[in-house]
């Protein structure tokens, strides 16, 4: 396995709280110091990458090149909202409701 | 048709579904014997998370009423299936094991599942897995580990553990799985079954709730290469609500599916089809008619690929190459059982040598960071809004965020951030940008050994079945189990694990074929030949035998 030449882990604790807000997840003091050695690990494992020569080589998204991949545009009946708003966990008026996202007007 | 006595009988699910088909037993029965043999075994190995006892009976008394009026409800007539639960079922709860989806039921069902029950097969229940299909041993499921069926200390494998298992221990014929680095073949190999990945794009994702989309494909268990080449007939086909669709077809002889090329580019690096443009083109699709909205209909599908033509084909002249880099990595005793599949093959007259691409050694750390970050971006649509759990905080970002954190578990969370780190400004191009480079070298690099091979060997695990808990602790070493299997899912080829005999401590080992993209035929070809000169495999120690009674039956009806 390729050595990392930082002589602290790949990813540092601040960098995975910073990572875990950004996903929205809420991770705890303790969860923090775990996550960061794991991640440290796996990163160092995944740097691997780094050592092959890459230069001039097209990145691959995709196993199939296709393109412009469109269906036919015919009606049909979508599925019915009722089904679909059944399962939500909270719904007014044939809606998904949400709780608030701004303060109350002054 | 070469029939085997023992544990792998060949031509298991098309006997008994002929067998239904010309009223030798009803599909009612049958299901009856399977259900029963889930009550019996399944709180020992706790393989199915929900059972489907209503509806399976109602579906098999259709196909009953079908072969009553003589008309033939398919080529899956009356077979027992289970469905790994990250497919949608419509009205049947769907949780990708998960608290996250815990009791959620979608309004819609898979293509593949719809395809299931157009064939006539009967839908038995929904099976454990890792969560969100993230591991390797579906010890990640919130509702508990499921136990290998030959030593229940020991994990299935993962992320399909439960389609393995209750494949392996006789509590359904055929089972449906997900393949993203191996989450078929792996659980297929440490449960002595045969599983398989299909060329990307052959089977429709629509339905499949997504991990990493370049690289998921839904892909079928079975107890023989010939099950497996069914049900594959039957899910595979074109399908306008996946934009990765292909429309592929099957003349009945070649070494290749056929392609209906319309949508594909045959420019820009990677091309891992091209090679096939160029040869035989195929405008016959398999096509899905009369498709609508919420109760999806698929037309019928038969790729027809399980023909003795195919599985009987003769290895003579077939160029097999064994994997250099896969053998290095791999216990002595799995190595043993590669060397001696590839010695049989020698034997009938497959021209066998060792061949070494030292890009494979690239793939795990490749798509440990591709697949992060794919499921990073994929799973952010769990938020607490549309379905799933909410958990209630003061304003809608901290609703999210306890959401998360309460819904998934850590195994998805450091997947998660995992790939939101790799995806993040700075890090981009030297992660996610590299690794996917790296995944043009290592296609490129299969290209090339396919120019002097036909299909390639190797184990499909690094072990037999492991200990449960014995890597869960450590998520590296645990990564390390889809070694094997990880290059097919980077280059979209299709492989199959075939059981092949042992390891010491007397666990099945499964040896993997790989083939070139829409090499299917070619690799079941050489998987048939792999299962009918393996050492016999014997039944689990949990086995229902309720099934051996159809068993006896067909051994009867071929001694005739």
């Amino acid at each position: 396995m390729q050595q990392d030449t930082e002589s602290s882990g790949r990813i540092s604790r601040d960098e995975v709280a910073h990572v875990a807000r950004l996903a929205r997840l809420k991770i705890d003091e303790d969860e923090l110091d775990t996550y960061t050695k794991q991640l440290s690990a796996v990163l160092d494992y995944a740097a691997q990458v780094a050592a092959i020569d890459t230069a001039g080589v097209v990145p691959t998204s995709h196993p199939i090149p296709l393109i412009n991949v469109a269906r036919e545009d015919t009606p049909s009946s979508p599925i019915d909202r009722e089904e679909v708003l059944y399962m939500a966990p909270d719904t007014e008026a044939g809606m998904f409701k949400v709780p608030r996202i701004m303060e109350d007007s002054p | 048709m070469t029939v085997r006595r023992g544990f792998t009988t060949t031509g298991w699910a098309a006997t008994l579904a002929a067998m239904i088909r010309n009223g030798e037993v009803s599909a009612r029965e049958v299901s009856s014997r399977y259900l029963d043999a889930i009550t019996e075994l399944n709180p020992s190995l706790n393989a199915f998370t929900t059972t489907t006892v209503e509806s399976a009976l109602e579906q098999a008394e259709q196909v009953d009423r079908l072969v009553a009026r003589g008309e033939d409800p398919g080529p899956l007539c009356g077979i027992p299936v289970a469905v790994k639960d990250n497919l949608c079922t419509r009205g049947i709860p769907t949780t990708c094991s998960s608290r996250m989806l815990d009791g959620w039921c979608p309004p819609y069902s898979a293509t593949v599942v719809e395809a299931l029950r157009q064939a006539g097969a009967v839908i038995l229940g929904k099976t454990n897995m890792d969560e969100f299909a993230m591991g390797s041993s579906t010890e990640t499921s919130v509702y508990g580990v499921t136990h290998n069926p030959y030593n229940l200390e020991r994990v299935p494998g993962g992320s399909s553990g439960g389609s393995a298992a209750a494949v392996a221990s006789g509590m359904a014929v055929v089972a449906l799985g997900s393949d993203t680095g191996g989450s078929i073949r792996q659980p297929a190999s440490l449960c002595g079954v045969v599983g398989m990945k299909p060329t990307y794009g052959t089977v429709s994702r629509f339905g499949l709730i997504a991990f990493a989309s370049s690289l998921d494909q839904v892909g079928p268990f079975g107890r023989s290469v010939q099950d497996v080449a069914l049900a594959y007939s039957v899910i595979a086909g074109y399908d306008s609500m996946d934009s990765t669709s292909l429309k592929v077809s099957f003349d009945g002889h070649s070494r290749f599916l056929q392609l209906d090329d319309s949508n594909i580019s045959t420019r820009g690096v990677g091309n891992t089809l091209k090679g096939r443009l160029d040869g035989e083109r195929a405008s016959s699709a398999v096509a899905v008619a009369g498709r609508t909205t919420g109760t999806v209909q698929v037309g019928s599908r038969d790729l027809g690929i399980y023909t003795d033509e195919v599985l009987n084909a003769p290895v003579d002249g077939i160029r097999v190459g064994i994997l250099k880099e896969i053998s290095d990595s791999i216990a002595p005793d799995v190595h043993r059982r590669v060397m001696e599949a590839a010695e049989a093959l020698a034997t009938l007259g497959a021209r066998v040598d060792e061949v070494s691409i030292p890009e494979l050694s690239y793939a795990l750390p490749a798509y440990y960071l591709i697949a992060p970050a794919e499921a990073s971006s994929n799973l952010a649509r769990y938020d607490g809004i549309r379905y799933g759990l909410r958990v209630e905080d003061e304003d809608v970002v901290s609703m999210m965020s306890a959401t998360r954190s309460s819904g998934f578990g850590s195994e998805v969370k450091r997947r998660i951030m995992l790939g939101t780190y790799a995806l993040s400004a700075g890090y981009y191009d030297a992660y996610y940008g590299q690794a996917q480079r790296v995944r043009t070298v290592l296609i490129e690099a299969f290209l090339r050994a396919y120019n002097d091979f036909d299909v390639l060997i190797g184990a499909t695990a690094p072990t037999t079945a492991f200990g449960l808990g014995e890597k869960i602790g450590d998520p590296l070493t645990m990564y390390m189990s889809d070694v094997c299997t990880i290059p097919s899912n980077l280059a979209g080829h299709p492989s199959i694990s075939v059981p092949y005999g042992t390891g010491d401590d007397g666990l099945p080992v499964g040896v993997q074929v790989l083939a070139p993209a829409l090499g299917e035929p070619v690799m079941f070809s050489v998987a048939a030949t792999l299962e009918r000169v393996a050492p016999e495999l014997q039944p689990p120690k949990l086995y229902h035998d309720g099934s051996l009674y159809y068993k006896n039956a067909y051994l009867q009806e071929a001694d005739r």
